[in-house]
């Protein structure tokens, strides 16, 4: 029990810390992702908030994916439904906040159910592939345009007139943007760690573990890994809603797209699935290195390397993905499947836990 | 009836190269248990080695041998780096299937990332013989000889697998390891080297399939995303045929090709419907999941 508070002070003295953050005007060379070298320049602000609202994202499909033991190739679209519901419902019908995230809520909720439901029915791979096929689906629909709603291709800004003024998307509210996806990510892991601390959570793992046995003590698998798959996409709608205020325009490319599902199954597996902090961790890692890289391959100095170093370099995707066939292979766990084996070895009482429990 | 005559052979030659794509991805699944993401890789690996060969040689090498040197170059590089991977990325992993799938995922993402920085995201155009982009006439039908040249290799590689899977000893113990790796194996035979051997397999034919996308659906063009963006219907296709079924992904293949061409004739020209034939392919697999949870064929080959 005593573990368990330490890491709750450990976990709010960081969250403390983070929420100062915007307050900090230290200069800090080399490591910020924004060119500004000033910790709360816009810029750094901006990609913190990122990190957080992925780091949300990822701590909810783990509850699917690291804890019940379901591969889902779907968790975009219930991030893109969050981003869609919600900035149609302010920008093309003009409601007012409150109503528009009661509408994104009903719908994310209603599509969780109905999608989990039928995808559900099947087990293992063709999950993933069903989960898949309706990513897809929603994101040929988002790219279609159906009566001029979603802009298509074009995106869709979000209108902030609709907006109370500290979330509307200009930059000067960067800030409060700021602690509305810390907000965010603390309310996320305080959520999730209560379900995973219940009945139900331990349930989940018990299916991930064992499905049949689940069955023949009596209880139907199926209702608790619809709750996980309902919770997990909340989760990412919720993370979308965040998304869209901070980023102001929605883009089929970066909410509906298989590559937004397959970064946040990056994220998670980096950090470690089904642990308490190692989506987190996969997340800031992910999304940080991503915009670092960005920033050191546009600068000057960068295009004077040989072609040779400068064009692997140039590229956030081929370095995290090279990072990530790495952790695959010789990190199995991730993060916390590191550190947890680096503490069973000082103890040197018993070996870690597998890497991803069901992988074998 | 002429209308319904060329969408019918448009939809067969696209239901071809589905097929090629599909059925590499059929084998190594149902005889590894590995969801190859990195499937999308090979083909586009081939269509890259042979818009290079070709760009290359256009000037020496008269129009047809270029674009012959082109077929054997994109074959040898899916199947070259196919084997690779095999080798070094899944065989460390066995026994772990998810850790394999990530694995494909990364290898993916990382190589698609280099062709973006060494390449641009832009298409390039690849030098094939105009012959391709004109029209063989019977009677009232126009039919496209590129669409020609996918058929033929769809067939001729349908007929040469299962030739392969049924009259040679490699194709047996494939075939075996399908129905029951475990006894395979406990029988003495090396089911390793048939792993290494679908890989090989299975990447000729996505860098075939690869380059027919780039020739017969691009417009000559090859770009770093076009193989993730058919292996999302290649994956559909092994679903509805059934895991590990080369007649499952054949008639699947073809299934999906007509739905999707028809759908996309009849309903995508009305506004807001553009991606329609998309939607029904992925509407299809629903469908067929929902009735037969394990594909057509699911658990013959």
């Amino acid at each position: 029990m005593s573990a368990r508070r330490g890491s709750l002070v450990l976990g709010g003295v960081l969250v403390a810390l983070l929420a100062l953050v915007p307050l900090a005007g230290w200069h800090i060379p080399w490591v910020l992702p924004s060119t500004v070298n000033v910790l709360n320049a816009t810029g750094t602000l901006e990609v913190l908030a990122l990190c957080f609202i992925f780091a949300g994202v990822a701590l909810g499909y783990d509850v699917l994916f690291g804890y019940t033991g379901l591969l889902s190739l779907g968790p975009v679209t219930f991030f893109g439904t969050g981003v869609y519901v919600f900035d149609i419902a302010l920008t093309r019908w003009g409601w007012s906040l409150a109503a528009a995230l009661a509408a994104t809520l009903v719908v994310t909720l209603v599509l969780a159910l109905v999608l989990g439901a039928i995808a559900l029915r099947v087990g293992g791979i063709a999950f993933a592939m069903v989960t898949l096929a309706f990513a897809q689906a929603f994101y040929y629909l988002v790219e279609d345009n159906p009566h001029n709603l979603t802009g298509g291709d074009t995106g869709l800004a979000l209108a902030s007139s609709r907006l109370p003024g500290l979330l509307s998307g200009a930059v000067s509210n960067t800030r409060s943007l700021y602690w509305l996806a810390l907000v965010y990510l603390v309310l996320v892991g305080a959520v999730v760690r209560v379900v995973l601390n219940s009945a139900t959570g331990r349930v989940l793992v018990a299916v991930r573990e064992n499905e049949q046995r689940v069955e023949v003590l009596g209880l139907r698998p199926f209702g608790f890994k619809l709750v996980a798959f309902t919770l997990s996409s909340l989760v990412a709608a919720g993370g979308g809603i965040v998304y869209i205020l901070l980023i102001g325009t929605a883009v089929p490319s970066a909410v509906a797209s298989i590559t937004l599902t397959l970064s946040i199954l990056v994220m998670v597996v980096l950090g470690g699935p089904g642990s308490a902090w190692g989506p987190v961790v996969g997340a800031f890692v992910y999304v940080y290195l991503q915009q670092y890289l960005l920033k050191v391959a546009a600068e000057p100095s960068f295009a004077s390397l040989p072609a040779v170093a400068r064009v692997p370099l140039s590229q956030p995707q081929f370095l995290l993905g090279a990072l990530f066939v790495l952790f695959v292979l010789f990190v199995p766990g991730g993060f916390a499947g590191a550190v947890a084996r680096a503490r069973a070895r000082r103890a040197s009482r018993r070996p870690a836990a597998p890497a991803i429990r069901g992988d074998t | 009836m002429t209308v319904l005559a060329d969408l019918t052979f448009s939809a067969v030659a696209l239901s071809a190269v589905y097929f090629l794509a599909a059925s590499g991805l059929s084998l190594i699944y149902g005889l590894m248990d590995v969801l190859n993401f990195a499937h999308g890789l090979f083909m586009t690996l081939g269509a890259y080695a042979a818009w290079d060969l070709t760009t290359h040689l256009t000037s020496t090498l008269s129009a047809p041998l270029n674009f012959a040197v082109g077929v054997v170059a994109a074959i040898l590089a899916g199947a070259v780096v196919a084997g690779l991977t095999e080798l070094w990325l899944i065989r460390p992993l066995y026994g772990r299937p998810i850790s394999q799938i990530l694995v494909t995922i990364g290898l993916d993402l990382a190589a698609v990332g280099l062709l973006l920085g060494g390449f641009g995201s832009n298409s390039l155009s690849m030098p094939v013989p105009l012959w391709l982009f004109e029209a063989t006439h019977w009677g009232s039908l126009n039919l496209p000889n590129a669409d020609f040249v996918a058929l033929i290799a769809g067939v001729v590689v349908l007929v040469g697998l299962e030739w392969f899977l049924r009259r040679t000893r490699y194709g047996i113990i494939i075939r075996a390891g399908v129905e029951n790796r475990d006894m395979v194996r406990a029988l003495g035979v090396d089911v390793g080297r048939a792993f290494t051997l679908v890989f090989v397999l299975g990447g000729a034919m996505a860098g075939l399939a690869g380059l027919l996308n780039s020739v017969v659906f691009s417009g000559d063009l090859v770009s770093p995303l076009q193989g993730d963006g058919l292996l999302i219907f290649a994956f559909i296709v092994v679903v509805i045929g059934g895991l590990g079924s080369i007649r499952g992904s054949a008639v699947a293949a073809l299934l999906v090709g007509v739905v999707q061409d028809f759908s996309n004739y009849y309903l995508g020209t009305h506004p807001g419907m553009a991606e329609i034939g998309n939607l029904s392919v992925v509407l299809l697999l629903a469908v067929v999941l929902e009735w037969r949870p394990r594909g057509l064929f699911g658990g013959t080959l």
